[in-house]
């Protein structure tokens, strides 16, 4: 195993329920996470990004294939693989502070002072102080979900997971909360996999960008972004990054039209009739 | 500031439109129902007009034993209730977290559970030692049932990404219970508590009218039996209020209990 | 000849909940031409949903006036009720759960004794066809997932041949590249017969990919504080997202919306994330 890759996924398959006529959500997905880099997964939806989030967090086995990491196989949920999903799942009896706390206190690693300690200063760190003390109830969104980073970070977690984490956030926030994970995965270097159905949100986070194809999901394309770092909101006007979002719209575009499609034959008729249209413009 | 704030809101609250409407509402009822009965119309005419209900009252609560039938109806009350509670919410979790528990004890809930706590009052008297302990009894069927289905309703309602996370950051078994499911169920089996609390006044107001000596039920009923109608609004209107109480009471100690759910 | 101009004329409105008057949008004034399709985005809470019932027609207006080609349909003093010349697609859905797809659909022309059943059924078809959605009309609205609940409810308002079509952010809740499609699929209705849009919607990619004109709202009270001509040509092409014009777009809306964005915060109105 390479010394440089923290998870390996390998042929991955998986399907919903007994019905085993049934498509499988997840059919051979295989691919390796780059440590201390930031991999973004992009896909239509429905094709399986979420499962396979849910079977590297160990909360779902699949049918066939393998989840190794740090070259140890998966066997259930862990504190080295910590995922932040769109709902917040914090805790709603526990303020900003027992949230984040929660991990270390439970696990009784360390004592219960530094562990306190440890967790204001990172309520502290994700801009939270004023709030420590505030139930979930009590945040906006944004600040949920930096209460959230806050509380996997406190782990050290050797995989961070991030299933699509700043959806149904109004598109002002969404920004700044973009930058703001930016900066933070940029000071921490932390592994992380982010799931991204946007693709600017993707191209701006991404080192690598892995696009999957529609139901059955699997990796159809595997994109180095080579854009500098630190990542500022300037890069998203340079000619580089209007490449590669040009790059991956055709490909997203492909799988979306496949997705929306399998809903009816009609549909797909209206797909067929867009590709025949789209065949005679100039480019 | 924020205490100057809360009494702003509220005088705004009780000098607007609607308190205004409310309040004319209430007097227009209270104004048709004096003329309705001291005029005899059909059926207004029977009861007794609320001015002659308010001399009563004012007769009745200088009396000391008017108060020892609201001790004695709120007494039965907390013992029931409480013991109601104490084998009704370890049961209720019990068997949302168990399987086998559940499979095995809910059949006899479900049979059980139908037949109406008046209902027992007359097997009550055979086998329970005391008059007060079958009312007792009977008080503790009628908010048993509530406090076990929504415990078990709330305990297995819980959403799932919180026990994901709980598990992903390294909780044990106990854990999950003791800081997941159990705080996860708390404003459930408050919700359990106000709905039982409501039951119990009618198990106990029905109860001590058949079987009881003192408290308001009894009152209410021997004020039919002696004849003296305004006496018996006095005791409806009690019941009412101490009803209203109690709930209140449960609703601001859950809300106590339950402080993450405050709007802020 | 296109109808359905929009005007917009000075038009205020206050809410008056329980004695504090709230004024939701002050002295707007905006004219859609007929036929165009117009995007309106703005910070949240700003008016714009009330902007959009008032030309609707569920309520009335405190100054100003609307008119449709030049004739009143609401003033402080007369509104004139919701027709089916003026339809809203709303952004929860709001087919009738105990119709049929194929009854939500004729219900508006059979209702108004426009069509017959049979006639209106027929029309419907072939509109849920246009919209990809052929063979899904004797199902119930809750068996179809949300892009083809929202594609039923275009359908639903198309077949009234309305004069305008009012959509408030009714792609909200899917994900952006569902959208993107359901996008598509607006579009080439609107392509086959131009109506005057009037949508509302937070996404500024959505409202650049659709709109001949984006309409940049203040914050509350609302007015217009800017308009972008977008002249990309149509029909419209999802490779137009990656071009230079439409990141040069796409700045000057953020930045506008980020200005009142921020004054929205400042005045307590929201958190900054």
């Amino acid at each position: 195993m390479d010394a440089a890759t923290t998870l390996e996924v390998e042929g991955i398959s998986k399907r919903f329920g007994k019905d085993t006529t049934a498509e499988p959500v997840l059919a051979d997905c295989s691919f390796a996470l780059e440590t201390r880099k930031l991999t973004v997964l992009i896909g239509p939806s429905g094709c399986g990004k979420s499962t396979l989030i849910n079977v590297i967090a160990g909360y779902e086995k699949p049918d066939a294939g393998a989840v190794r990491i740090l070259g140890k196989p998966v066997a259930g949920p862990g504190a080295d693989r910590l995922a932040v999903f769109q709902e917040t799942a914090l805790f709603p009896w526990m303020t900003t502070l027992q949230n984040v706390a929660y991990g270390p206190l439970v696990q009784r690693t360390r004592p219960r002072e530094k562990v306190l300690e440890e967790a204001a200063r990172l309520v502290d760190v994700v801009g939270l102080r004023e709030f420590s003390d505030k139930y979930p109830s009590q945040l906006s969104g944004g600040m949920q979900r930096r209460a959230e980073l806050a509380r996997a970070m406190i782990n050290e977690p050797t995989l961070m997971m991030l299933d699509e984490p700043f959806r149904g956030l109004d598109a002002m926030t969404r920004e700044l909360m973009q930058e703001y994970f930016v900066r933070l995965y940029e000071e921490r270097r932390l592994t992380v996999l982010f799931v991204s159905s946007e693709i600017d949100e993707a191209i701006f986070l991404a080192d690598t960008l892995l696009v999957m194809s529609h139901r059955p999901g699997r990796i159809i394309s595997r994109m180095a972004i080579d854009l500098p770092r630190p990542r500022l909101p300037s890069v998203l006007t340079s000619l580089e990054y209007l490449h590669y979002k040009s790059e991956a719209l055709e490909l997203l575009h492909a799988e979306a039209m496949k997705a929306f499609a399998a809903g009816s034959k009609a549909a797909a008729d209206f797909v067929d009739a867009y590709a025949a249209r789209d065949e005679g413009e100039p480019s | 500031m924020t205490a100057s704030i809360n009494l702003r809101k509220l005088r705004k609250r009780l000098f607007s439109k609607t308190t205004f409407r409310g309040a004319v509402a209430i007097t227009l009822v209270f104004a048709g129902w004096e003329l309705g009965s001291r005029f005899k119309m059909p059926i207004l005419g029977s009861i007794p007009p609320p001015s002659d209900v308010l001399s009563v009252l004012h007769r009745i609560t200088a009396d000391g034993r008017f108060w020892h039938h609201w001790l004695a109806s709120f007494q039965r009350i907390f013992m029931g209730f409480i013991a109601a509670q104490l084998v009704g919410i370890p049961l209720g979790l019990a068997m949302a977290m168990s399987l086998a528990t559940r499979r095995f004890l809910f059949p006899i809930l479900e049979i059980l559970r139908p037949i109406p706590p008046l209902a027992w009052v007359p097997t009550a008297i055979i086998f329970w030692p005391t008059t007060e302990s079958s009312i007792a009894f009977v008080i503790f069927l009628g908010a048993f049932f509530t406090v076990v289905l929504n415990v078990i309703g709330g305990a297995r309602s819980i959403d799932q990404r919180y026990v994901r996370a709980a598990l992903s950051l390294g909780s044990r078994r106990r854990d999950i219970f003791w800081k997941i499911v159990l705080p996860a169920t708390l404003p459930s089996i408050f919700i359990g508590m106000a709905v039982g609390m409501g039951i119990t006044w009618e198990v106990v107001v029905a109860a001590e009218m058949i079987a009881g000596k003192s408290g308001l039920g009894y009152f209410t009923w021997a004020s039919y039996v002696g004849g003296n109608y305004p006496q018996i609004i006095v005791g409806m209107l009690s019941i009412g209020i101490a009803g209203y109480v109690s709930s209140g009471l449960i609703r601001a100690v859950g809300k106590i209990a339950t402080p993450w759910q405050r709007p802020l | 000849m296109a109808t359905g101009a929009l005007g917009i004329h000075g038009v205020s409105k206050v809410y008056d909940p329980d004695g504090a008057r709230v004024l939701a949008v002050d002295n707007c004034t905006l004219d859609i031409a007929a036929g165009e399709f117009c995007v309106v985005v703005g910070p949240s809470g700003c008016g714009k949903t009330t902007l959009l019932n008032a030309a609707a027609g569920f309520h009335d207006i405190t100054a100003g006036e609307i008119t449709l080609d030049g004739r009143v349909i609401c003033s402080p003093r007369h509104t004139q009720p919701p027709g089916a010349e003026r339809i809203v697609v709303f952004q929860n859905g709001a087919l009738f759960p105990w119709m049929t797809v194929q009854d939500n659909v004729a219900y508006g022309p059979v209702v108004q004794g426009k069509l017959s059943n049979a006639e209106a059924r027929r029309q419907g078809d072939e509109l849920l066809r246009e919209l990809g959605l052929a063979g899904v009309g004797d199902r119930y609205p809750a068996d179809l997932s949300s892009g083809m609940r929202r594609r039923v409810e275009i359908a639903r308002a198309l077949i009234n041949d309305p004069k305008v079509l009012l959509l408030d952010e009714p792609f909200r809740a899917m994900d952006a590249l569902t959208k993107g499609v359901a996008q598509e699929f607006l579009l080439q209705a609107y392509d086959r017969m131009p109506k005057t849009v009037f949508f509302i919607t937070h996404d500024l990619e959505e409202a650049l990919f659709l709109a001949d004109r984006v309409v940049v709202m203040t914050t509350r009270p609302c007015r217009v504080k800017e308009i972008l001509t977008v002249d990309f040509e149509r029909p419209r092409s999802f490779r137009v997202r990656a071009s230079r014009r439409y990141l040069e777009l796409k700045t000057a809306v953020f930045d506008a919306v980020h200005e009142e964005a921020t004054r929205a915060f400042e005045a307590g109105e929201r958190e900054l994330a």
